[in-house]
């Protein structure tokens, strides 16, 4: 399935936008000066009029987002997800998420992948931020293909949705044909004896795990899981019950994200061993990106091993 | 203004006043020192000014309101119970666990609410985007928010200032209700923000500074908003923190705290007397 085409998924949320502004003419798309690395530059090119930078003012930005949404138009806010999640948590919380205003947050450069800017810029508490707000939706695309689907489903959805993109060129996992609907994880590799959940770029290295995992004899299956929130409890019971083990991999904290959500779907329906893959709640730190996703554990060889060790486990 | 025509205005700002004292009575809680500080704009806004429907509270040409200090709200729930929103009634009803009347305003819940606020800072943004919304969509309604001058030491408002100056945002008035009050004690011993007009006027804002209880003032700010073009416009508003109340005006205690029976009826019995005068 996998093409040789690598794409940061920022570059497609960008090409969307355009795609979405010939669509619809009620859709906005605001930055805070940054809009060349979030790539909504694009969608400024193209629709000068319908792009709103306020500068270097994250917690105006979704304010004035709100203002927006609640006039009738399809916001786009644009930031780095430190930005983006971090520095305007509350203005998120409380002017789009409380209200359940109709703005879609393009959070780039999220994780460690944001490379040689270092700590300050590397969020890894993103989605442990925005899960803990009530009725926010949370996509983290793994690839250019599954980001334009996360950026066209959440221009359809009503309400606030939160768009996890990464200023890395990753591998393209998937072809035209995908389908993506909010929600809903999906099996990209069929197993039995260990279940790999992945997001984001730790798709691809699941499915390279997998790969490697069957060297050892161990059987695993691979769920891409786009949807943080709501996640698919689903699928997740499904997996335990079938193969009584799960490891999970997200370029996030360990605490408060996927690995979280996964953990407490299995807890409450299907206790079975659940190992995460993850960044092991330390700060990041400048480097190469690649470099850095191996450093902190980021990779096939981490979570087979985790597999290994999850497999070991089972009772 | 007219003598009738201020006399009404007055009628009803007495009226929303024991709205006000109403709700926080019942509640046990609230802010009622700064929601008597703003009932004389807002019965000016809502009786003179703003294009709003209480039969159809979310007409999309309507002007909008933010009231970016959210915690007067029970100011402007009874201005909007006065004006037909929802029954007067239900004022008594307000921050009960079974009641929309939310301590702070929810746009889900409450008609005539715009835009849901109380964290402080985030309302002149959000009025911000609404003014920018209008203009986008060559849409002539207007937006109307109050600040407190306590809220000015957000950050935020000044993140909101700058942005809707240099956009020219005309159809937007932010009125700061200078009362000179905030939990801790005066501005002076907090942090004061002034002077406040020249700050918006660095800013690019047309500004106004008058007295906030002085209804011919608030008219004739009004009016020179709506002539002023290219720049927002701030009216800063010299006010008395719980105005109308004797034992309540220029007292920081009662920011956030609820009159007890004694209070109540005291108070209730001024504001009666204030309006048999207006009516007499």
């Amino acid at each position: 399935m996998a093409e040789a085409v690598k794409c940061a998924t920022r570059e497609a949320y960008g090409k969307t936008l355009v795609e979405l502004g010939e669509k619809n003419d009620k859709v906005l798309v605001l930055d805070a000066d940054l809009a060349a690395a979030t790539k909504t530059g694009m969608f400024k090119k193209a629709f000068p009029e319908r792009f709103i930078d306020v500068g270097i003012a994250e917690g105006n930005l979704m304010g004035v987002a709100a203002g927006l949404a609640a006039t009738g138009h399809i916001v786009f806010a644009s930031s780095f997800a430190m930005f983006a999640a971090g520095r305007a948590f509350e203005q998120v919380r409380n002017s789009i998420g409380y209200p359940h205003l109709n703005v879609k947050i393009g959070a780039t450069h999220a994780g460690i992948s944001v490379g040689e800017d270092g700590a300050s810029h590397q969020c890894c508490e993103d989605i442990a931020l925005m899960r803990s707000i009530p009725g926010m939706v949370i996509l983290n695309p793994a690839d250019d293909v599954e980001a334009r689907a996360c950026v066209l489903a959440a221009a359809e959805h009503e309400g606030p949705v939160y768009m996890r993109f990464g200023r890395l060129a990753v591998p393209r996992v998937f072809d035209e044909s995908y389908q993506f609907e909010i929600g809903k994880g999906a099996v990209l590799t069929e197993g039995d004896d260990v279940t790999i959940v992945a997001t984001g770029l730790m798709v691809n290295e699941a499915l390279l795990a997998a790969e490697a995992l069957k060297a050892d004899g161990i059987s695993a299956r691979v769920v891409n899981m786009a949807t943080i929130k709501p996640i698919d409890r689903e699928i997740i019971v499904d997996s335990a019950k079938k193969t009584g083990a799960i490891v999970t991999a997200e370029e996030h904290n360990i605490l408060g994200g996927l690995g979280s959500a996964v953990a407490e779907v299995v807890c409450e329906t299907v206790p079975v061993p659940v190992l995460r893959v993850g960044v092991e709640d330390v700060f990041g730190k400048s480097g190469p990106a690649v470099e850095l996703l191996h450093i902190y554990g980021l990779d096939a060889q981490h979570i087979a091993e985790k597999a290994k060790a999850a497999v070991a486990l089972k009772a | 203004m007219t003598d009738t025509k201020k006399k009404e205005l007055q009628i009803f700002a007495t009226k929303a006043r024991m709205g006000v004292l109403e709700g926080v009575y019942n509640a046990k809680a609230g802010h009622p020192g700064g929601s008597l500080s703003i009932c004389d704009v807002l019965s000016v806004l809502y009786n003179t000014e703003l294009r709003v429907d209480p039969k159809n509270p979310k007409a999309e040409n309507r002007d909008r309101f933010v009231l970016s200090k959210g915690h007067a709200a029970p100011a402007l729930y009874a201005t909007l119970a006065l004006k037909g929103f929802f029954p007067v009634e239900d004022l008594k009803t307000l921050r009960k666990s079974d009641s929309y009347l939310q301590g702070h305003p929810n746009m889900d819940k409450v008609p005539g609410v715009d835009m849901s606020t109380g964290s402080l800072g985030q309302g002149i943004s959000t009025a911000v985007g609404m003014a920018l919304g209008a203009k986008l969509d060559n849409a002539d309604y207007r937006v109307y928010t109050i600040l407190g001058d306590g809220e000015l030491q957000e950050g935020q408002v000044w993140e909101a200032a700058m942005f809707a100056g240099n956009k020219g945002l005309d159809n937007l008035v932010a009125f700061i209700d200078n009362n000179n009050l905030q939990i801790d004690g005066t501005m002076d011993e907090v942090n004061a923000p002034y002077p406040i007009g020249e700050k918006f006027a660095a800013f690019n804002w047309n500004v106004l500074e008058i007295d906030g209880h002085d209804y011919d003032a608030i008219e004739k700010a009004l009016a020179d908003a709506k002539a002023c073009k290219g720049k927002p416009t701030a009216v800063v508003m010299k006010t008395v923190k719980g105005k109308g109340v004797s034992y309540m005006e220029n007292a920081v205690g009662w920011h956030g705290s609820a009159p007890n029976t004694e209070q109540y009826e005291q108070a209730m019995a001024e504001l009666n007397a204030a309006l048999a005068e207006l009516e007499a």
